[in-house]
């Protein structure tokens, strides 16, 4: 059902779709050659998949797709141009969120939304920040400090960053990780939300959990 | 990059969001700025006890002292200016931030300085007494350390930059930092020593101004560059 | 001229190339360190004020000329490697720092040498003295930086960066140390006046020079080729190597 509104929205607003596309990416890890020759292409409103074992080179994967590192050889194209040109203008339209989630100890859950979405290049008021973590689940935990939370709960301000942030292209290394079920659920919602709207998901996981999305694209690593 | 750095509003929010951030982190661990304050007193009050407490001989060796104590001081504190950001996934947000990462950078510096150098130049008026400077003397001593310490973190935080997450990082970086800390160091304490010889210190001090301004410019760009590096 | 040098900035053709060369630089390092040696202890004319123990300067100058260039080629080679991202010229710049080191380790030493008999210590706080103090210190800090980083293209990367920063604070570093010294010139005996110097001296020295040269090259491309091999220890042509090594 979800496709066909997508459809729908691409035969009423003719726009042209921005594609990310990874042509013959290698990636070497001290005299390791993770993996190479890797082709990808993702459209709006599509989902890549990046599966693997552990050690494969996911993370290395995405951490390219953001442009944290280079390929040791072969080239990630946004709309044609390569990322490593693009830089700023490249970094404003992608959120990323690794495994270690940029969130810090030290700082409450509203500073750590309000600051790392600052940082992103979109300045939210701590009003904006409050609904925001309601609707992630942390509604009056606001003005705890991130330590005393619990694993998943840290995810979950790691992650409201992708209801505040209006980027087209995420890249989000295992979300679903520490999640309990009703985050998992939302978070589904969430991405499926993005992908309706033709934002683009990258992302690794190892959970089968089934997003609907227009295109779902696999990359295996071996 | 550089129309982002023309756009004033641009510049001042994220310039200022990440000074405030930092500045409230320390607030939040206050210990470790304190800790480098100490670190800086302890060592300069370990000078008489071990050259005997002859005020002569304490008085010339005075500015050389405060100077290496400020230095190693100041070099302690530089693997906190990035490691917590690191080992949280923060500073990689910071790499791929729309923001100008020279301009994040430079931000850091300046909030690092105020927690970590500050408190160092507003200390040394005390530990001089110690050694029973003169007033003027004194007054060198604050001015050319004020002047001196901010290019110690500017080019401190290259080195803090490469070594991020390496083994043995601490003592990694008073290598490669150290050296390039000597030409501070001279005309820093020259400064006060030239001031106690009746001789004019203005050349001194605006040499460790020339010193500042140049590391300004170029320290936050190698900075940033280093990171870039460090984090691929 | 049909010499493609391209060709040779990929390491496995400069891996043979460097495998010819270094005999003949070898050869040529030895036979003017012989003249070199002969002529600065046995046909240079004895110093009338300094004595035998001037001829320690047939070693020491051509050390402390060799450690400043070899820093600035080092952070060339690294400078050139990180704007191009050519993997041989880091390779280049991590082979030259130990040799760079050791002509400084080499200037400091027969600088005290020849400070014993001339000013009666082992150690002056001489303004190039110290500033050789402080190269070694440098070229230490650009070895344990790279020592200390496991992935090579991240060492390569941090080094060029030190090596860089190093190389445009030497000059500054230098000048404050002259400025240093001579505001406390009554502590240290200045060595600024050099004694006019007979033509075979020069020589002798300039002999030296070139040995030295022929010397650091022969083992920077040796430790080149080491470095090569164990970086590109998974492509082919070194199994291909090892593989003809054996049989």
């Amino acid at each position: 059902m979800l496709s066909i509104g997508y459809n729908r929205k691409l035969l009423s607003y003719p726009f042209i779709p921005i594609v990310l596309q990874g042509i013959k990416v290698a990636c070497v890890r001290g005299d390791r050659e993770l993996f190479k020759d890797i082709n990808f292409s993702l459209g709006t409103g599509g989902l890549l998949q990046v599966r693997g074992p552990n050690g494969s080179g996911k993370t290395s994967l995405l951490r390219m797709m953001c442009g944290l590192s280079l390929p040791a050889s072969g080239e990630i194209c946004w709309d044609g141009v390569s990322i490593g040109t693009l830089n700023e203008e490249y970094f404003a339209r992608t959120t990323y969120i690794g495994h270690l989630g940029g969130v810090k100890d030290d700082l409450t859950v509203t500073e750590n939304l309000c600051i790392s979405s600052a940082m992103a290049g979109s300045e939210i008021s701590s009003d904006d920040a409050s609904k925001v973590l309601n609707t992630i689940g942390l509604g009056g935990r606001e003005h705890l400090p991130v330590k005393v939370l619990s694993q998943g709960q840290r995810r979950r301000v790691a992650l409201a960053r992708l209801l505040v942030c209006n980027t087209t292209l995420w890249i989000l290394d295992e979300p679903f990780v520490a999640l309990d079920v009703a985050a998992v659920q939302l978070l589904r919602e969430i991405l499926e939300r993005h992908l309706q709207q033709n934002g683009m998901v990258v992302m690794t996981t190892h959970q089968e959990i089934d997003i609907n999305a227009s295109s779902i694209t696999q990359l295996q690593l071996f | 990059m550089h129309h982002r750095l023309l756009n004033c509003n641009y510049f001042d929010a994220m310039f200022l969001w990440i000074i405030k951030r930092d500045l409230l982190l320390a607030v939040r661990r206050r210990s470790d700025v304190l800790i480098t304050l100490f670190f800086f007193v302890i060592v300069v009050s370990l000078f008489p006890l071990s050259v005997g407490p002859e005020m002569n001989l304490l008085r010339t060796m005075a500015p050389g002292v405060v100077w290496v104590a400020a230095l190693l001081a100041s070099m302690l504190s530089l693997n906190r200016m990035f490691s917590s950001d690191y080992q949280d996934g923060t500073l990689e947000q910071m790499l791929i931030s729309p923001q100008s990462l020279p301009l994040l950078v430079l931000g850091k510096t300046l909030a690092h300085w105020l927690v970590t150098g500050l408190p160092l130049v507003l200390m040394a008026p005390v530990l001089g007494i110690q050694y029973d400077l003169p007033s003027d003397a004194l007054f060198v001593l604050v001015i050319s350390l004020l002047i001196g310490t901010p290019v110690l973190s500017l080019i401190g935080a290259i080195g803090a930059a490469l070594t991020l997450g390496l083994r043995g990082g601490g003592v990694l970086v008073s290598l490669l930092v150290l050296p390039l800390y000597i030409p501070i160091l001279i005309f820093g304490s020259g400064a006060v020593e030239a001031n106690m010889a009746g001789v004019d210190f203005a050349a001194h001090l605006s040499l460790i101004g020339a010193f500042f301004f140049v590391s300004l410019v170029f320290a936050p760009w190698v900075t940033a560059w280093s990171l870039r590096v460090s984090l691929e | 001229m049909a010499i493609n040098w391209f060709k040779y900035s990929s390491p496995a053709s400069f891996y043979s190339l460097a495998g010819k060369m270094i005999p003949l630089f070898a050869a040529a390092a030895v036979i003017l360190l012989i003249m070199g040696l002969y002529i600065g202890f046995f046909i240079a004319p004895t110093d009338f004020q300094q004595g035998e123990a001037y001829r320690i300067i047939f070693i020491h100058v051509p050390a402390a000329w060799m450690s400043m260039f070899l820093y600035v080629v080092m952070a060339c080679w690294a400078g050139f490697g990180l704007a191009f991202n050519t993997r041989l010229s880091s390779m280049m710049a991590t082979a030259i720092a130990p040799t760079g080191a050791m002509f400084t380790f080499l200037a400091l030493w027969t600088g005290s040498l020849w400070g014993k008999p001339m000013w009666g210590t082992w150690w002056v706080w001489d303004a190039r003295l110290t500033s050789e103090l402080i190269l070694l210190f440098l070229y230490i800090g650009f070895m344990s930086l790279q020592a200390a980083i496991d992935d090579p293209r991240r060492a390569d990367k941090a080094g060029a960066i030190i090596a860089l920063v190093g190389v445009v604070n030497i000059p500054i570093i230098y000048f404050s140390v002259q400025w240093w010294n001579t505001l406390h010139q009554g502590a240290s005996v200045s060595v600024n006046q050099a004694p006019a110097m007979a033509s075979t001296m020069l020589m002798g020295m300039l002999i030296m020079v070139f040995a030295s040269w022929m010397y650091s090259i022969a083992v920077i491309l040796k430790r080149v080729r080491i470095i090569i091999l164990e970086r590109e220890s998974h492509t082919t042509w070194v199994a291909e190597l090892q593989k003809d090594g054996v049989a």
